[in-house]
């Protein structure tokens, strides 16, 4: 099952599901290369679950094609079952089964066969560092060790692909950073990893980012292409005392098109940082506010991802406008 | 296929006998119900409570009444003495029956003649009413038997000896026609419904709810080898059950068993096959664990009525017989009764055999039907 490297580990054609008259997943197109960690950004209920059950087999796309480790999504849901492994956002191993025990069912379910289930049982258990708690009932387990556990059980088959959907919610930040230590290591053995998160700093860890919101993939690259070319706006930091009270001026400011408190700075979204600082600093002064630095800056993820989302909301509200 | 059945077998037996909770469920309450319910279900009428209004206080009154005593259905709890108080005592239930003697009755007995005794019963319970009825005209048929053949004696000076015709009565398979030993078998019957069709109901439906299905369903396991996996563990334990179930029915309420166990555990697989297929159907069209139990109860409430277990189904009106053919019940209970009183054996009982076979495989492959690896 090793493709030659350059290949594609996942790959979409205006893919679509839709339930009822609401559409899930709108036209999605992209392609995930061999040993690749992509990351899937967007707000709850965009359609990231969805897209991700439709690669795993656990739902059947309504439209558009796709193929996972050169599998058709379509047709060969059985095959590509075998292939991936898939950890959601809900613990999902037996609560009332050891940690061994969930191991070995696991890995029976797989058909691991016998030389290698000792060895891929040792890993896990390594891996997981429950080497001591192999006996303990795993619904006992502290939650980022139960992630640890549950990720361990989605590899026990040497999967090509592996399927994580928000792997790392209501887990702790410390437990979160030895998560993605795995995701790294697994990465590195030419494992492609397709995560969905919405933790701004988990997407910085991908190699690259698609960011779908309301179903349609809005924008796909590096991080830092995202964060140098895909913005329209510019951002300015403006760094100044009574920040709440000031917000509320500089949001008045022609020309600026979003005022967010970032801590007690002041980011602005403009078309035109230059033209706006000088502007700006006036009309502050102006209303008693001491002003220190005003900035242009490089946008933070978070930054881009809001500018993006907020660009297509008005690019949807202009096209209802215009239908009607 | 038999590796992942295996794997699936381990962990249900796991899960299902870990808990203590449920440990208890399946072996310590059928203990329990079967030997509670089985004291309680019993239809024969004894000890009927009964009160006496004598007006005459003769011998002959005196006679009657001792003879209702004597007889073991009748419990004389009270003497009226007042006309209001026979409305009373059949009111507050406290007599379900009142003979009433009026005064000359001795009288018109020894002048050769014929005297009226009143018997109210209390209708409300129709059953134990005409039992109750039975008994009393048994009895006051004795009696004029007896007076007659003293009156006889009398007047020709021999004892009048046999009856022109004796009918001569013998109930096979229940020699002392005892309800117990017809019901406790069927008692064994709905315990073993309930726990068969209640456990598996939630079986499917709980790992969906708790989330585990997602990842069973990411999984290369088949369809069949899943469903398998959720029959076969209940399916053992319906069989302990029934086995635990089955000696207290023959060592402690002394059910006879005449059959060839064997017979009985065969129809008893059967059974299971089809009241956990039914259970299956349930939890794969479930979508959660309360649902899948207000519908197990929908489904057993009927069943039970209409299996024949109290009301005889040869007394439904034709519609609600045809209906009786879909119910598993109805078919295990005269196995299980044919196997323990009648020591029934296949060459009798194929025709349930064969049903049951029937909609187990139906109601299973439905089961495994409605079951999809995918979501929504």
């Amino acid at each position: 099952m090793s493709a030659a490297p350059g290949t594609f580990a996942v790959t979409l054609r205006d893919l679509e599901r839709r339930f009822g008259d609401f559409v899930a997943v709108n036209r999605v197109s992209l392609d995930v290369r061999q040993g690749e960690i992509f990351g899937f950004l967007g707000p709850n209920g965009a359609g990231k679950s969805t897209t991700i059950r439709m690669l795993c087999g656990l739902l059947e796309p309504s439209g558009g094609q796709g193929t996972v480790a050169g599998l058709d999504i379509r047709t060969q849901r059985e095959e590509i079952k075998r292939s991936i492994g898939y950890m959601s956002q809900k613990f999902s191993l037996y609560d009332d089964l050891t940690v061994e025990e969930n191991i070995d069912f696991f890995s029976g379910i797989y058909r691991v066969s016998r030389e290698k289930k000792t060895e891929r049982k040792a890993w896990v258990l390594d891996m997981a560092h429950l080497q001591e708690h192999r006996r303990t009932r795993t619904g006992l387990l502290p939650g980022g060790w139960k992630q640890r556990l549950s990720l361990g059980c989605a590899l026990l088959h040497e999967p090509r692909v592996l399927f994580l959907d928000e792997p790392t919610s209501g887990v702790d930040p410390l437990s979160r950073r030895s998560f993605w230590d795995l995701i790294y290591q697994m990465a590195s053995e030419g494992v492609t990893v397709f995560v969905t998160t919405h933790y701004m700093e988990e997407a910085e860890y991908c190699d690259r980012l698609g960011l779908i919101y309301r179903g349609e993939l809005v924008a796909l690259g590096t991080p830092g292409e995202m964060k140098g070319g895909l913005m329209a706006d510019q951002v300015l930091r403006v760094s100044c005392g009574r920040s709440h009270e000031a917000l509320g001026v500089a949001a008045a400011v022609a020309g600026v098109r979003d005022a967010a408190l970032f801590g007690r700075d002041i980011h602005l979204m403009t078309e035109d940082a230059e033209a706006l600082a000088p502007r700006l600093r006036r009309t502050l002064e102006e209303g008693g506010f001491q002003v220190g630095a005003v900035e242009r800056i490089t946008p933070s993820l978070e930054d881009v991802f809001v500018s993006l989302i907020e660009a297509r909301d008005r690019a949807d509200g202009a096209q209802k406008e215009f239908k009607a | 296929m038999l590796e992942r059945l295996y794997h699936m077998l381990v962990k249900e037996f796991i899960q299902v006998l870990r808990n203590p909770r449920m440990r208890a469920v399946l072996f310590v309450m059928p203990v329990a119900q079967i030997i509670i319910i089985g004291y309680a279900v019993n239809t024969d009428v004894r000890h009927v409570p009964m009160a006496v209004y004598d007006l005459d206080r003769t011998p002959a009154t005196r006679d009657l009444i001792a003879r209702f005593e004597g007889s073991g259905c009748f419990d004389v709890v009270r003497r009226i003495t007042s006309e209001p108080e026979i409305q009373k005592v059949l009111d507050s239930g406290e007599a379900k029956a009142v003979l009433r003697l009026n005064r000359g009755f001795a009288e018109a007995l020894s002048g050769g003649g014929s005297a009226q005794a009143q018997f109210l019963l209390d209708g409300s319970d129709s059953n134990t009413a005409s039992v109750a009825l039975t008994y009393a005209s048994r009895i006051s048929a004795d009696f004029n038997r007896s007076l007659l053949e003293q009156r006889f004696a009398r007047s020709a000076g021999v004892r009048l000896d046999a009856e022109p015709v004796t009918l001569a009565t013998r109930a096979w398979f229940n020699a002392n026609l005892d309800s117990r030993n017809y019901f406790v078998p069927g008692v064994l019957a709905m315990l073993v419904a309930v726990l068969s069709i209640i456990l598996s109901s939630m079986s499917i439906v709980r790992e969906r709810e708790v989330g585990t299905m997602e990842q069973i369903m990411v999984t290369p396991i088949g369809r069949l080898e899943f469903i398998l996996g959720k029959t076969i563990p209940f399916a053992v334990i319906g069989f302990a059950d029934v086995a635990l179930i089955a000696l207290i029915t023959v060592f402690w309420f002394r059910v006879p068993m005449l059959g060839f166990p064997p017979i009985l555990f065969l129809g008893t697989g059967l059974y299971l096959l089809s009241t956990l297929g039914v259970g299956l159907f349930i939890s794969t069209v479930s979508s959660t664990q309360q649902q899948a139990m207000m519908t197990a109860f929908f489904f057993m409430l009927p069943a039970f009525m209409l299996s024949g277990f109290v009301y005889p189904i040869a007394n439904m009106p034709r519609v609600v017989q045809l209906l009786t053919y879909l119910n598993p019940l109805r078919y295990y209970l005269v196995i299980i009764r044919g196997v323990f009183l009648k020591g029934l054996g296949l060459e009798v009982l194929w025709p349930q055999m064969l049903a049951l076979t029937a909609l187990g495989t139906i109601m299973l492959l439905l089961a495994a039907g409605r079951f999809r690896k995918t979501m929504g």
